[in-house]
């Protein structure tokens, strides 16, 4: 083609091609705290996996010759009122917080993002009354809305997952649509409007993508969040059965000997703690990567 | 040495990010002769604009840094000058206009406020004097109402108006040079016309001298006696606006004219620079324009041509003209 | 030119746009279009020319309906188009391709280029994903780019390559009309030279009818057969090209032409300055719009609107009381 003849178009040679894993990968070394709280994530994880495997005692089996013993060499993290080994309870319940809380976040996210995406794109009645239920649950404190829930509901965990999740939705529900609100401004989608295609496709295809990493960063955050509501609702003894290796369950069972025996409750109190920090810093440091608003 | 009021002497200027120094601009020589109107003409990326930052140090963080070379403002060289003396020539000896007025008003001042601040700071007027000096800077260019406006704030005001503020601005100290970086790109071509009416007169009134900034040559040659055009970086180019546009001689130069359709002048086919600006990470070894260049020979690929004289008072960088005359500067 | 069929009709749209004016001030309006009327042949370019807010980019949304008008008719290929359901527009569109004014905003920068090219086959049609591929590079090489740039995200490119890449999603279905709003305004002057010769080979070859907006006068004339001058929402004249930049009728036009910067220091002529601002269409002048700053105006502009009315040359109309 004569067109092409007369452009001599290949003398720029685009800027290397970057891998966006790469140059993430990069920025995230960076972050160090976030990193490191990144790193104790996985490590985690890990135990969440293999936690039946790995924990040195059967955190179920009661054993009265051990009762309520301090740490020692034999029980790293000591014994609870039932002799049973704390460290074994700790690993075992990683399993059961991470779970419930990343389930419950997880389905928070996926119902809060489509209906932040709708009232959004939308607009109209459907955002007006979308909105104004967002509204109402804000209206709740959080944690009331959950026992309400589970109260409802009954105790157990699958409520748990339920009642924390049915709170996060019209946090995720709000920012998806502030999200959804600029991008659809956005030319590209203008463009894609006036090619023809079908608002599915804008949605999901254009102004999906857009709320993505702000949708990341929220989820790590919301996690920490998630990890104290159900901790708190096993605790008040709605959620996972007193007996389980549940963090919150354990803090509840322990709060008798407090005074005697205080590491039975000062324990797992440090897994949450530690567990929510980390989730928190890796939130940060992803906003820090991901959010538009923070970038120079 | 007097008839020129400043004089720019192998201006380097880098920047650094990410710990990577990416040199911006490089051996940029040129002078501004008292009473003229001189434009820097080149197209986005060319380093016309941090030419204006490093004239003015303006910098505004620490990425830019300029590592070599003389800017000598009437004997003075500014860049060995304390930022304290740097200040007091800023705004009153040599003043500036920006692009986007709005970004240089302060929005939550009231427009007399912002010009009594720089009458009152520079010139060390009374209120009532400085209220006076601002008020004759508005009639003078063009605003209708003067009193009135000095008690509204920019947002109220068109951009035009805006822009005719900003001039105001520059002009209330009576600078001896005034710097315009691209003062009508952001308005309609009939507010454009305004303003550049009003500045030529105000410049031909004051007798002052003015660096005009600008990418559109129909600007240039418009407002300007000499034109200095600069690409990646280098100025490439140095004539008085009549031999520019009779007879460029660089390369780039030409395709340039050559690129802008002209009213009244039929052509099926506008001449065009074939390719893109290369990127500063990206810079061609020899001469910075030859993968651009029609006229390219093997020697542009291997080293960068030196400015030359190529006519009265006529620059070139390129190596057409090299050995035509004497070698000016490096 | 003669007696070829007109590709669009355009007749007395009009578009109002609301806005918010804080709680207690009373709703108001912008008029942005304001009965624009005007109709383009096959295979001509009829360019939309005027200043900021005069309404050019909303005409063209019009008429590509990424925008409704609220009265009027717009015919594209005999399909009366104003109230079309979206779903039947679905058709239309592929006879109507946009390109945009910023190559940086347009294109969808988490996709390829391979993806945002072949984006409009992707919803048009049902080609394999191997047949879609072949038509991208074969239309990437048209527009002046490489098929291996298919691979590549937006971002890797200069502002000229973007807009060739958008210039090739808009031709990926061969349409009929192109709306190219302001489509070189963003580039260097080295960089819009390669892609108005770029436009005019494309015309060429593929048969195409552009609606061309532009604030620029220079290179409205270099790429227009006809021009419609637009001020304050209404087109003030219209008319072949050589008409409009010969014998300009319309004071605003006159003033216009005069105000555009002449590359060439010893050009020679008089400059007509106007006065003043554009009035805010918020509150639009009564009479003629251009009254305010009209250097011609009589009693009769202050009170009645002129109406576009053919002046002496053919196919030339002005909306002047003169």
């Amino acid at each position: 083609m004569e067109v092409v003849k007369e452009i001599g178009h290949n003398v720029v040679v685009p800027t290397e091609k970057k891998s966006r894993a790469r140059e993430f990968w990069k920025k995230w070394k960076k972050q160090k705290t976030a990193f490191w709280a990144g790193f104790f994530i996985l490590f985690l994880f890990v135990i969440a996996l293999f936690g039946p495997w790995i924990a040195p005692y059967d955190p179920y089996e009661p054993n009265y010759d051990v009762t309520l013993q301090t740490p020692s060499i034999e029980h790293w993290a000591g014994t609870d009122e039932y002799g049973r080994d704390i460290l074994s309870r700790i690993i075992v319940g990683t399993g059961i917080s991470l779970g419930v809380s990343f389930s419950s976040v997880l389905v928070g996210a996926v119902v809060g993002t489509i209906l932040g995406l709708i009232s959004g794109y939308y607009g109209g009645w459907m955002d007006r009354l979308i909105m104004r239920w967002s509204d109402v649950m804000f209206a709740f404190p959080d944690l009331l809305l959950a026992i309400a829930i589970v109260a409802i509901l009954g105790p157990g965990l699958t409520n748990v997952v339920v009642a924390v999740a049915v709170f996060s939705i019209p946090s995720f529900a709000r920012l998806i649509r502030g999200n959804t609100l600029a991008a659809k401004e956005a030319v590209f989608v203008e463009a894609a409007r006036s090619m023809g295609a079908k608002s599915s496709r804008i949605m999901f295809r254009h102004i999906f993508p857009e709320t993505v990493s702000s949708m990341i960063v929220f989820f790590s955050m919301r996690i920490g969040t998630s990890i104290l509501a159900a901790s708190s609702l096993s605790f008040l003894g709605l959620g996972a059965a007193p007996e389980s290796p549940d963090w919150g369950a354990m803090l509840s069972m322990g709060r008798d000997y407090l005074a005697t025996s205080p590491h039975v409750v000062i324990i797992p109190g440090i897994a949450i703690f530690l567990t929510v920090l980390a989730f928190n810093l890796v939130g940060d440091g992803l906003r820090d990567i991901l959010d538009p608003k923070t970038k120079n | 040495m007097s008839e020129n009021i400043m004089e720019v002497k192998h201006l380097q200027t880098q920047f650094t990010r990410d710990n990577q120094k990416t040199v911006v601009l490089d051996h940029v020589s040129f002078h501004i002769k008292k009473g003229e109107v001189l434009g820097l003409v080149g197209e986005s990326g060319c380093g016309k604009s941090v030419t204006s930052l490093s004239i003015m140090r303006l910098f505004k963080d620490t990425t830019g840094e300029i590592t070599n070379g003389e800017i000598v403002y009437n004997g003075t060289n500014l860049l060995s000058i304390s930022e304290s003396d740097m200040r007091r020539i800023r705004g009153k000896e040599i003043s500036m206009i920006f692009q986007e007025p709005m970004t240089s008003l302060n929005p939550v001042m009231k427009i007399g406020e912002q010009l009594m601040e720089a009458i009152r700071l520079h010139l060390g007027y009374s209120d009532q004097k400085a209220r006076e000096q601002a008020v004759s800077m508005l009639t003078k260019v063009g605003i209708p109402r003067p009193s009135e406006i000095m008690g509204e704030y920019p947002h109220q005001l068109s951009g035009g108006m805006r822009q005719r503020i900003m001039i105001a601005m520059a002009m209330s100290c009576n600078p001896n040079l005034l710097i315009a970086d691209e003062p009508t790109t952001a308005l309609d071509v009939t507010i454009q016309a305004q303003i550049l009416d009003v500045m030529k007169q105000l410049q031909a009134e004051e007798h002052m001298s003015m660096l005009l900034i600008t990418h559109d040559l129909g600007v240039v040659a418009e407002m300007c006696n000499r034109v200095v055009v600069m690409y990646a970086g280098r100025v490439v180019e140095e004539a008085s606006v009549y031999d520019l546009f009779d007879e460029p001689k660089h390369p780039y130069t030409k395709g340039l004219i050559g690129s802008v359709p002209k009213i009244g002048q039929k052509r099926a086919r506008l001449d065009s620079v074939p390719g893109n600006v290369p990127t500063p990470n990206n810079m061609p070894k020899g001469c910075k324009f030859a993968p651009r260049c029609k006229d390219v020979m093997p020697v542009c690929w291997e080293k960068e041509p030196v400015i030359t004289t190529v006519g009265k008072e006529r620059f070139c960088r390129c190596w057409l003209y090299q050995g035509e005359g004497r070698d000016v500067h490096v | 030119m003669f007696m070829s069929k007109s590709l669009v009709v355009v007749d007395g749209i009009k578009k109002t746009f609301p806005i918010d004016s804080g709680l207690l001030s009373s709703k108001k309006s912008v008029k942005a279009v304001n009965h624009v009327s005007f109709e383009i042949k096959e295979g001509e370019t009829f360019s939309l020319v005027g200043e900021s807010g005069c309404g050019k980019s909303t005409t063209g949304r019009l008429v590509t309906r990424l925008l409704m008008p609220d009265e009027g008719k717009i015919w594209i290929n005999g399909e009366e188009i104003s109230k079309m359901k979206e779903t039947k527009l679905r058709e239309v569109r592929k006879q109507v391709q946009m390109v945009f004014q910023d190559p940086y905003a347009s294109l969808n920068p988490r996709m390829k280029i391979r993806d945002v090219v072949a984006e409009p086959l992707l919803i048009h049609t049902k080609l394999s994903a191997q047949e879609r591929d072949r038509i991208v590079a074969e239309m990437l090489e048209v527009v002046g780019l490489s098929s291996y740039h298919a691979e590549k995200f937006a971002h890797e490119f200069s502002g000229g390559q973007r807009q060739r890449i958008g210039i090739a999603r808009a031709l990926i279905l061969k349409p009929k009309l192109i709306v190219a709003d302001e489509p070189v305004s963003a580039l260097d002057v080295s960089i819009q030279s390669q892609i108005l010769n770029l436009l005019k080979d494309l015309q060429e070859e593929f048969h195409l009818t552009y609606l061309f907006i532009s604030h620029d006068l220079s290179v409205v004339e270099h790429i227009s057969d006809k021009i419609g001058v637009m001020y304050l929402g209404s087109l003030v004249e219209s008319g072949p090209k050589e008409t409009i930049f010969a014998n300009p009728r319309h004071p605003y036009t006159k003033a216009l032409l005069s105000s555009v910067p002449i590359p060439d220091p010893r050009a020679k002529r008089e400059r007509i300055i106007l006065q003043g601002d554009v009035p805010s269409p918020v509150n639009p002048p009564l009479g003629c719009l251009f009254h305010t700053r009209c250097p011609f105006a009589m009693d009769i502009c202050k009170t009645t609107p002129p109406a576009l009315r053919e002046a002496a040359d053919r196919d030339h109309f002005v909306a002047c009381h003169l």
